[in-house]
């Protein structure tokens, strides 16, 4: 799986010297980096390592403190991410995400979480709802792609039966796959993940893995990936990052990665072990020899 | 008192619940000490003092007796509670009490306790849980919801075909005016509500600025009533967007607090630029609507305009204009409602209900959320709008007075008790809060009191709303379809998601 | 500068009677995140507890001022407080789950049926009483008069502060009711007695507002049944303008808005003073959406 990326093409998204500082904390500090159109990029690094704050500054929930966040489009088309209000970076710069804690619109049902993310071509359609109240077919149509759309991911992440169930009522599992499938929905070039594999089980995790490769290379898009679940960075990330203590420590394909000392110091910790790395430690020679049977 | 539900009867523990009803006697005790039984009165002298320990007594011993008895129902010993909670109710219509409120408390207290009874003996327990209780609701909330379809078209016939009726005589053609104004105002506020998630406790600021805008164009300007219509549906909606456009971003109970600040802004100005508004005496003669411009509802109209009796040939009737306003509003309140049900299935309705269950994700899917709120609050504050030019030519005299908070939170109460969103809601609560207090009339000063007392008993009994239900506004697989529990639990958010072994 | 002093005076002594009411609003915001409606009418009956205490005390035929006081403050406080807990067991407490909007709306129901029981029991004229604490001090050679009812409000509401916050920081109910405004599940686990702590915040918030209602009674001289709303809608004001859930900043909310009102209606004359309060509240929350003392706070994703 390990392609080598080449240093020619130009990136997806270039993150420059950025820093977030919440009052005397500094989340992120001067981190860069770039991630390519068709790749998994994943983020990891140890709890508070400043993941989340990076990605609600290129989501646009927060604005950086300093430092740039260009998005160039396939079709040359570029945006500076951190000059844009929140709405928009999504709208305009077609830059999806899904959340941490899950934030699916609970009381509505699968169909129209979906629906609703397909709003920004909707309502154009509807003509601001004017057409829409009059019932002009032109709205009519686009709302059938919409529903189109909408069911092509919902085969996708195998939740077509439950399109008519309220989004609240889903089973865990099946309300992450669905969360994916709304930001899908949005048609995005990027596609921004907070850890989407937490609380799933291995078999869930596996399928994830399996989606996630599979949008990156059926939609040719870029995937920005948070993740602690080292068994799905490990396998389907073309290119890491690691963050620790808010400063970027490591960066590099997996299996670079995965044997910089840098990073095993970060995870392992130098002097005193505490419990996370514990668990990592566990777990990295058993991925490592994962990945290279994958290979 | 925490509540332990056993079902099978076992030895009394009197001492304990003795004292339980003593605590609580104890309470209602002081409660009652410097209010109920101390009274001021107004003397020549000055304020002098009365005394009522005789209605103390009587409602200390009521309390006593109730706590008793909910003891009792939970220890398992129903029967008994029934037969002395019934007798205790019978006993209310014919024994002495100081008050005849005391005496109302006695019956309506020992009913609920024996309807308390007989749940207990039929369930087997002493008390449904909230989630019970909710998920029967939900259930008739469902059926209520799927029933209107044919309900709905049935209720407006009846509506048309009302005024035609031998019932229909100037009081109840009042009354049904005066209910379906609050309809179409709790229409007009579920958008905020109900769909958007916005706690607007200033709605009836809007509802003002159409009934001056109103009166103030047909006084200075002489504009009629039809022409003035779409004008202060017009200025109400601009209001709303200058109010909207600074305090949108506000959280939630910010927003609530400035809403309600504007509302008393609305009511200080009218009162105050008396020059402009009349001040607390209001504007009176207030033009009444024409027959569409065409003809007139009296009996000698003026030159060059004909009267509506004549035009169509009728025998003079003063009930003619009653008719037609009520009629008029009828028709006001469908569009309402007709708007709201289209709208919920349109982009803009959608983004509404999403911003309602989340804010945040709205905002990652690329929903501008300031103009999404500023159109449901614009749209709201028009339809408030109409509704308050309407409420101007109805009655012909308007004042400050017709547009303190307690109507917002009227109207709030009626799309909050009716069930967030639901249309049919809206109108059965309408029903309850005004329809009921009106034909209670005579019991004058208790109307409010049992107004707020209810308004409370609904909230605990069922707190997201009598007929809340939510039915998707697209389905994939058709009705009967493999739908699964879309019909199911919560709309409104808070409940814990399932499973997961994570956190 | 005599009448700005004057003002200053009357404005304090204003802003002492919203601080006390606000910081009912405030406690039970922090720990329930609800606004209780009923507060102001809480006030209210504090103001005719403190009445019909008076009263009672004249037909017992004691009339020693400071002893008729201090019987007023503790019976206002103590039945009031009764009052703030029964509506809380009754209104609030089993909606604790519910959706945000039905505590809201209940509130709502209570504060209607509240006005209404006393109107229908005590009537709805307003009631009036003759100065108990008359007289004045007088300052810079009479130019400036402070009332000594005035007086003694902003003393005692100092006194009551200060009392109050060593209730609040240095006891261990102190501790556990800011423990439960941090996070009431976990509070709940470590032994932490919820439900009484949130009793113990209306009975608290009750009590205070009663020591406003007894204040508003012996400034003013007179009350109705009515009195509750406005101020209670200034009051809460006053708590969204401190920063809600601050103790301190319902202190202060209150003050600036008895300053604002005093210096309003000394200046430019009473009628546009509400339209004043309501528009600086407007304006603080737009350029500062938490208030003047709140933690701002970040969108958490």
């Amino acid at each position: 799986m390990t392609t080598n990326h080449s240093m020619t093409t130009t990136p997806l998204l270039t993150v420059e010297h950025l820093t977030m500082r919440f009052g005397g904390l500094v989340a992120v500090n001067d981190v860069s980096f770039a991630a390519n159109n068709g790749e998994i990029t994943a983020i990891i690094g140890p709890n508070g390592a400043g993941k989340t704050t990076l990605f609600n500054c290129i989501t646009g929930f927060y604005t950086p403190t300093v430092g740039r966040l260009t998005l160039r489009h396939p079709d040359g088309k570029q945006f500076l991410l951190e000059r844009m209000p929140g709405y928009r970076i999504s709208q305009k710069a077609s830059v999806a995400r899904t959340f941490q804690n899950i934030r699916l619109f609970g009381g509505m049902s699968v169909l129209e979480n979906l629906i609703v993310a397909q709003h920004n071509k909707l309502i154009r359609a509807s003509g601001f709802s004017i057409a829409g109240l009059l019932g002009l077919p032109s709205y009519t149509k686009t709302e059938r792609e919409a529903v189109d759309l909408a069911k092509y991911w919902l085969d996708r992440v195998r939740l077509l039966e439950f399109a008519d169930w309220e989004a609240g009522n889903l089973p865990y599992g099946a309300q992450r796959r669905l969360e994916i499938a709304r930001a899908m929905c949005t048609e995005p070039v990027m596609l921004c993940l907070d850890e989407p594999a937490a609380g799933l089980n291995p078999r869930e995790s596996g399928e994830l893995a399996d989606l996630l490769t599979y949008i990156r290379d059926a939609h040719k898009i870029g995937v920005l990936l948070i993740e602690h679940d080292m068994s799905v960075v490990m396998t389907i990330s073309d290119h890491v990052v690691v963050l620790d203590y808010g400063r970027k420590i490591s960066d590099g394909d997996p299996a670079f990665v995965k044997n910089d000392p840098a990073v095993i110091r970060a995870y392992l910790g130098e002097e005193e072990d505490e419990e996370l790395p514990a668990v990592v430690a566990a777990d990295l020679p058993e991925v490592a020899k994962r990945a290279e049977e994958g290979a | 008192m925490t509540a332990i539900s056993l079902s099978s009867p076992r030895a009394i523990a009197w001492p304990a619940i003795l004292k339980e009803a003593a605590m609580t006697a104890f309470v209602a005790l002081l409660l009652t000490i410097p209010l109920v039984g101390l009274r001021t009165v107004d003397r020549p002298t000055g304020l002098g003092l009365e005394t009522r320990w005789d209605e103390v007594a009587a409602a200390v011993g009521l309390v006593f007796l109730g706590r008793l008895g909910l003891c009792l129902i939970r220890e398992g010993h129903a029967a008994i509670v029934l037969v002395l909670a019934a007798a205790a109710a019978a006993a209310g219509f014919f024994i002495a009490m100081p008050t005849e409120a005391l005496r109302i408390i006695l019956i309506a207290g020992g009913a609920v306790i024996a309807i308390r009874a007989i749940l207990a003996i039929r369930t087997g327990r002493s008390k449904l849980s909230q989630a019970e209780r909710d998920k029967r609701m939900d259930h008739i909330a469902a059926q209520v919801q799927h029933a209107s379809r044919w309900l709905g078209p049935i209720a407006i016939v009846l509506a048309l075909a009302f005024p035609f009726t031998p019932l229909a005589d100037r009081q109840l053609l009042d009354i049904g005016i005066l209910l379906l104004t609050y309809v179409m105002l709790g229409w007009g506020l579920n958008i905020v509500v109900g769909l958007a998630g916005l706690l607007d406790l200033g709605y009836v600021a809007f509802y003002a600025v159409g009934a001056y805008s109103y009166a103030l164009l047909a006084h200075y300007f002489g504009f009629s009533f039809w022409l003035c219509l779409p004008l202060a549906g017009l200025l109400a909606a601009l209001s709303g967007v200058l109010l909207g456009f600074p305090v949108l971003r506000l959280r939630g109970d910010y927003f609530a607090i400035v809403t309600l600040g504007f509302g008393e802004i609305i009511r200080i100005i009218l009162i105050n630029w008396y020059q402009f508004t009349g001040g607390p005496n209001g504007i009176s003669g207030i033009p009444r609507p024409s027959f569409f411009g065409i003809a007139d509802f009296t009996r000698t109209p003026a030159d060059g305009t004909m009267a509506f009796h004549e035009l169509f040939g009728l025998e003079f009737s003063p009930l003619h204009r009653i008719i037609f306003l009520y009629y008029l509003i009828l028709v006001l309140a469908l569009i309402v409602n007709l708007f709201t049900m289209r709208i919920r299935k349109l982009p803009l309705g959608r983004a509404w209900e999403a911003l309602r269950e989340d804010d945040i994700a709205c905002a990652s899917l690329g929903i501008n959320r300031t103009n999404m709120k500023l159109a449901a609050f614009a749209i709201a504050a028009m339809f408030g709008g109409f509704a308050g030019s309407f409420f101007a030519t109805r009655q012909g005299f308007i004042s400050p007075e017709s547009f303190t908070f307690i109507e917002s939170a009227i109207i709030l109460a009626i799309v909050v008790l009716g069930g967030m969103g639901s249309q049919i809601g809206v109108v059965v609560a309408a029903l309850l809060v005004i329809g009921l207090p009106e034909a209670f009339r005579e019991l004058a000063d208790y109307r409010m009191l049992a107004f707020g007392m209810g308004m409370v008993l609904i909230m605990l009994w069922r707190p997201r709303g009598l007929l809340a239900h939510r039915d998707p506004t697209i389905l994939l697989h058709g009705k009967g379809g493999s739908g699964g529990p879309a019909a199911g639990t919560a709309a409104a958010g808070g409940q814990g998601i399932a499973g997961g072994s994570a956190k | 500068m005599e009448y700005f002093l004057q003002q200053l005076i009357n404005g304090l002594s204003l802003g002492a009677i919203y601080g006390l009411i606000a910081i009912g609003y405030t406690m039970v915001y922090g720990i329930i995140g609800m606004i209780n409606f009923a507060h102001g009418e809480i006030y209210m009956i504090g103001a005719f507890v403190a009445l019909i205490t008076f009263l009672t005390l004249g037909s017992l035929g004691i009339t020693w001022v400071p002893l008729a006081l201090l019987v007023m403050l503790v019976s206002a406080m103590l039945f009031t407080a009764v009052y703030g807990w029964t509506v809380e067991r009754i209104a609030y407490r089993p909606l604790r789950s519910s959706p945000r909007l039905a505590p809201l709306i209940s509130a709502i129901g209570m504060s209607i049926f509240l006005q209404n029981y006393v109107q229908i029991l005590q009537g709805a004229r307003s009631k009036p009483l003759q100065p108990i604490l008359p007289g004045n001090l007088t300052l810079m050679d009479g130019a400036v008069s402070v009332s000594y009812v005035r007086l003694a409000t902003i003393v005692i509401t100092i006194a009551l502060m200060y009392g109050f916050t060593q209730l609040i920081t240095r006891t261990s109910l102190g501790r556990a009711q800011r423990a439960c405004e941090q996070d009431k599940k976990m509070a709940g686990l470590l032994g932490v007695n919820v439900d009484r702590v949130i009793s113990l915040t209306f009975v608290m918030g009750a009590a205070l507002a009663a020591v406003a209602g007894m204040m508003v009674l012996l400034i003013y001289g007179v009350i109705d049944f009515y009195i509750g709303f406005l101020a209670g809608v200034k009051a809460f004001t006053a708590a969204v303008l401190g920063g809600i859930g601050s103790l301190p900043g319902a202190m202060l909310g209150g003050v600036v808005i008895g300053l604002i009102e005093a210096f309003w209606s000394g200046y430019m004359g009473s009628e546009w003073k509400d339209v004043a309060t309501f528009t600086i509240l407007v304006l603080v929350l737009i350029f500062r959406p938490t208030g003047l003392l709140g933690r701002p706070e970040i969108e958490k994703v």
